[in-house]
Order: C-alpha cells, then structure tokens, then sequence
C-alpha cells in the first residue's frame, strides 16, 4: 500500500557533478519548484505552479541532486500529524496505523521507506523534527538566518526555517552544508564562519561535552519515551560526556506563546490567497469582500481557517496586549532563558515529542490537544536557535527521538553530539 | 471559565474581519473550540514584562533595476485575467 508521501511525484535533474550527484531529494510541497506545482497541501493552491525556484532548490540542483517529487504535508504547515493535508494522510512507514507525525510528514515517510535519498522539510514549531523522531530518521531545525527563506510560501516568518531529513546524521548535516548560507533574496540570512563542513562535525567525539537536560521538558513525558530517552543520556556518559540538570522556568509558556505569535503571523502572510491572482475564485458576485470570504471559505481547510480566525482575534482591537504583546514577552524570556542554560552547558537534551505516534484519526478533533504535544519543540523556534532529533530507541517498536539543541549558529555542536548518539 | 467568552456571534464577526465564510456548525465548532484554546492562552498574563535586548541592524542593499516576472509569467495562476491585467472582483 501506498504511505501518500508524495502529492506529486515528478522528477527535476540538477548538475552533473555536485556533492549531492546520484541522491533523490524529496522536497516538500510548500517550497517553491518552478514549473512544478506547489500546494502547500491545500486545496487553495491546488493547481499553483511556481514560476521560478526557492533559493534551497537552486542549490540542490548546483549540487547535483535530482528532486523526485513534492512531499505531502498539513495544510500550510499548520498540524503535527500530516493529516489536515487536502490531498489525505500520509501514513507513518514503522507502523501504518500510526501517524508520521508533521507537518513535515511526507518529507520524513519518503526517507525512511527510502523513496528517497534525502528530504527538504520545513520547522516553524517542530515541523521537521517532530516527523523525524516519529518515522525514526534524523531532522536538523537551523538557526534562524541559516538558510534562505526566499520561495518558501510563507506560514509564520518570524519562526521557520527550511532544513534536512536523513537516515544518518552525516546525511542530514551534508545536505546542510549545501543549503546554509546568505543570500540577497532574504535579508534575514547571514553570513556564517564554518570551521569545516558540518558533515565533518559528525565525528561521533562527546568526550567532555556537557548537557544539560531542562527538567521542565521531561514534565507529562511518556514513562517509554523517558526510558528511551536516560538510556541514550547513559550511553553519551559512557563516552565521556557530563550532563546536569538545568531550569528553563520560561518554557512553561511556550505553547501559548508560539501559537499566539504563529497564527498572528498566519492571518497576514494568508491574507495573499484571495482568489485573484493565484487560488480558488471567489466569482464576481457581490463586493469583494464577499468573494474573498467565498474563496477562502472554499480554498482553506478547518484547521487553516481556525489559525487565521484567532490570529486575526489575537491582533485585533482590545486583544493585542493581552495576547500578542504577552507571547511577544514570553518569546523575550525564552531567549533569556536559554542563553542563562548555555553559559553551563554545550547542548540541551529532551525527548523530541513526549509521546509516541499518534494513531491515525486520534488527534484531530481536539486541536488544543494537538497544539500541546509541541511543547518541547516550539520553544527552539522562539529562541531562533538550532535542534536536531535523532533516533533514540523505541517504545514497543514505535520509534523515540533525541532532541539536542545548540546555542545560536552552534550547529556543529549539535551535529556532533547528534552523531554519537546514533 | 475563561476570561474570554466566545461565543458563534463573536467568531461571526472575527471570520468578518478574516474574510473567511463560515456555514453554521463551523461556526458552533470553533465557538466550542476557541473557548478552550483562548481560556489556556490566558495563562500569558502571567507572564512578566520582558524588555527586548536585541539589537536589530537595517540590513540595506542598493536599489538597483533587476529582472522580475514578465507580465505573462505573473498572470500564468490567476483564476482570470483581462487585456493582460488580472480580474478581480467590484471594489464597491
């Protein structure tokens, strides 16, 4: 049976020689691929074909890769299960009852079931390491301004970040080497000093690394998932790693604050789909307000309207200083936070996701529910700053991710340590 | 109980404000929904005032004429175009 890990499966050729040559990339369906559609797993964007290449796409066909097809994904981005996708869920290839997790879902089922090599995901509260941890492969969140955001259909821009899904740390961390770095299209990019290669950072060498583990992401974790997780803690010691426990009193607010913040931005980057000049019409009938209100009612699925809706109550009249001025304090805390933990730790460990996949269907009547389950990843996003899940066992053969975070630009630490715990 | 009480009324007027048509039982759903969701935002009020100590730099370059989409490339997803623009609805 078919896990849906594409929405479209369509090759594109890169260069002849490059340090990808001979890999299949899968991409995911909201980076833009000129004269290939982009639907964002929307039915808005249902027939859209980009017109020119995101930034990342250019470099993956310099470096030779050839992209074998879109992958499947929640619609915008906005789930943790791939299942509000238009185009029906993916399913997770460890255990097909069972979500792959999202919304990078497509992306992380296509490199596990090896429908390809490598995979493009995107992560603006977990997206790429959520469905790493669930499909038991590895994902790399960058810093923020690591990679180029131009082409990428926009979902919360102050939060996402475009990065790698691999078998292998090294696979992920090369095929970082070949999207990092700045560029004129998105001025929120910079300009890094790479000691070496991050591929090269996957030595496998913690000796004298120290971790600190931020109780607070432990807190409603799964007993499996928290056995999986101190067994890979112990075999990080056992090769000469320290760790220690560190307070992250902040992140307690996370949750709120992301989606607080994600779906202000939700409201103003979708303001876009109107149904004029890309989308589903609205017709002519009536003033314009009132086709916009048709296309959009038509186009967006029930999560996506749900975002845009509080998004737009979050910044609306009366409610922006309780809401948005609140998360945007919390974001600020968070930040403090986690600098005050890297001044006595090299990386911070938690479980990715406290939970094992969910099972298809489980999670989507209950959105609260849903949003809960990022708690350990959208706090990296606030902070802006690097996350890696590796695979760390299993709980009754569904798999567990490792989460190990780095200061800012600090990706090779995370690599590194990432590697060893392979 | 939240502190924010939503009911289908509210969420008309903020799906007006969206532009986003809603049929009746989306708009019972998410009055149920949001009540929830809103009630566990309220936990930001405690969060304390956090002055932002970043630095921001204005990142420039120099406003040069570079190429863009051409006319016909631009209009290529539009639902409907017209003499070479794109068709939108009446503005009244």
């Amino acid at each position: 049976m078919s896990l849906n890990a594409f929405i479209t499966e369509e090759t594109i050729d890169g260069a002849d020689e490059g340090p990808l040559a001979g890999r299949t990339v899968a991409v995911k369906d909201n980076i833009s691929t000129e004269g290939v559609r982009t639907t964002c797993g929307s039915e808005m964007l249902e027939e859209y074909v980009p017109p020119y290449d995101a930034t990342v796409v250019e470099r993956l066909k310099e470096a030779g890769a050839t992209v074998v097809g879109k992958t499947n994904m929640d619609e915008f981005g906005m789930g943790t299960t791939t299942e509000t996708s238009a185009f029906g869920p993916t399913k997770n290839p460890v255990d097909e009852s069972r979500v792959p997790g999202g919304s990078s879902g497509g992306s992380a089922a296509a490199v596990a079931d090896g429908q390809a090599d490598l995979a493009l995901g995107t992560d603006t509260g977990g997206s790429i390491r959520c469905p790493a941890a669930f499909c038991g492969v590895v994902g790399i969140k960058p810093t923020y301004g690591l990679v180029s955001r131009y082409g990428l259909v926009a979902y919360a821009n102050s939060l996402e970040q475009i990065g790698p899904i691999a078998p292998t740390v090294e696979g992920a961390a090369e095929l970082l080497d070949v999207l990092a770095g700045p560029d004129k299209r998105d001025a929120t990019t910079r300009e890094v000093e790479r000691e070496s290669s991050y591929a090269d950072a996957a030595d496998g060498d913690v000796d004298g690394l120290s971790i600190g583990v931020p109780t607070e992401l432990l807190d409603g974790a799964d007993d499996g998932v928290l056995d999986a997780f101190w067994d890979v803690v112990a075999d990080l010691e056992s090769q000469g790693a320290t760790y220690h426990e560190v307070n992250l009193p902040s992140v307690e607010h996370a949750v709120q604050a992301y989606y607080v913040i994600a779906m202000s931005e939700a409201s103003s980057n979708l303001a876009r789909f109107d149904g004029v000049r890309y989308g589903v019409s609205g017709g002519y009938e009536g003033n314009w307000n009132e086709s916009f209100a048709r296309s959009r009612e038509e186009g967006f699925g029930a999560e996506v309207k749900r975002r845009v809706l509080l998004g737009t109550y979050a910044l609306s009249a009366g409610y922006h200083d309780k809401y948005y001025a609140k998360a945007q304090d919390a974001r600020e805390w968070i930040k403090r936070d986690f600098d005050d933990a890297f001044s006595e730790a090299d990386v911070l460990a938690s479980p990715t996701m406290p939970v094992p996949p969910f099972e298809l269907g489980e999670s989507l009547d209950d959105p609260l529910q849903m949003y809960l389950a990022d708690a350990n990843t959208v706090p990296v996003n606030l902070a802006n700053l690097p996350a890696v899940s590796v695979p760390a066992g299993d709980v009754d053969g569904l798999p567990v991710g490792l989460q190990l975070v780095g200061p800012k630009f600090g990706e090779a630490t995370i690599v590194r340590a990432a590697s060893a715990a392979e | 109980m939240s502190e924010t009480p939503v009911d289908a009324e509210e969420v008309r007027h903020v799906a007006d404000l969206a532009r986003v048509d809603l049929d009746e039982s989306e708009l019972e759903e998410f009055a149920a929904q949001f009540a929830d969701i809103l009630d566990y935002f309220d936990a930001l009020d405690e969060v304390p005032e956090v002055e932002s100590e970043t630095d921001l730099v204005n990142v420039m370059r120099p406003d040069e004429v570079r190429e863009g989409l051409t006319q016909e490339e631009a209009l290529r997803n539009a639902p409907e175009t017209e003499d070479g623009y794109f068709k939108g609805p009446r503005v009244s």
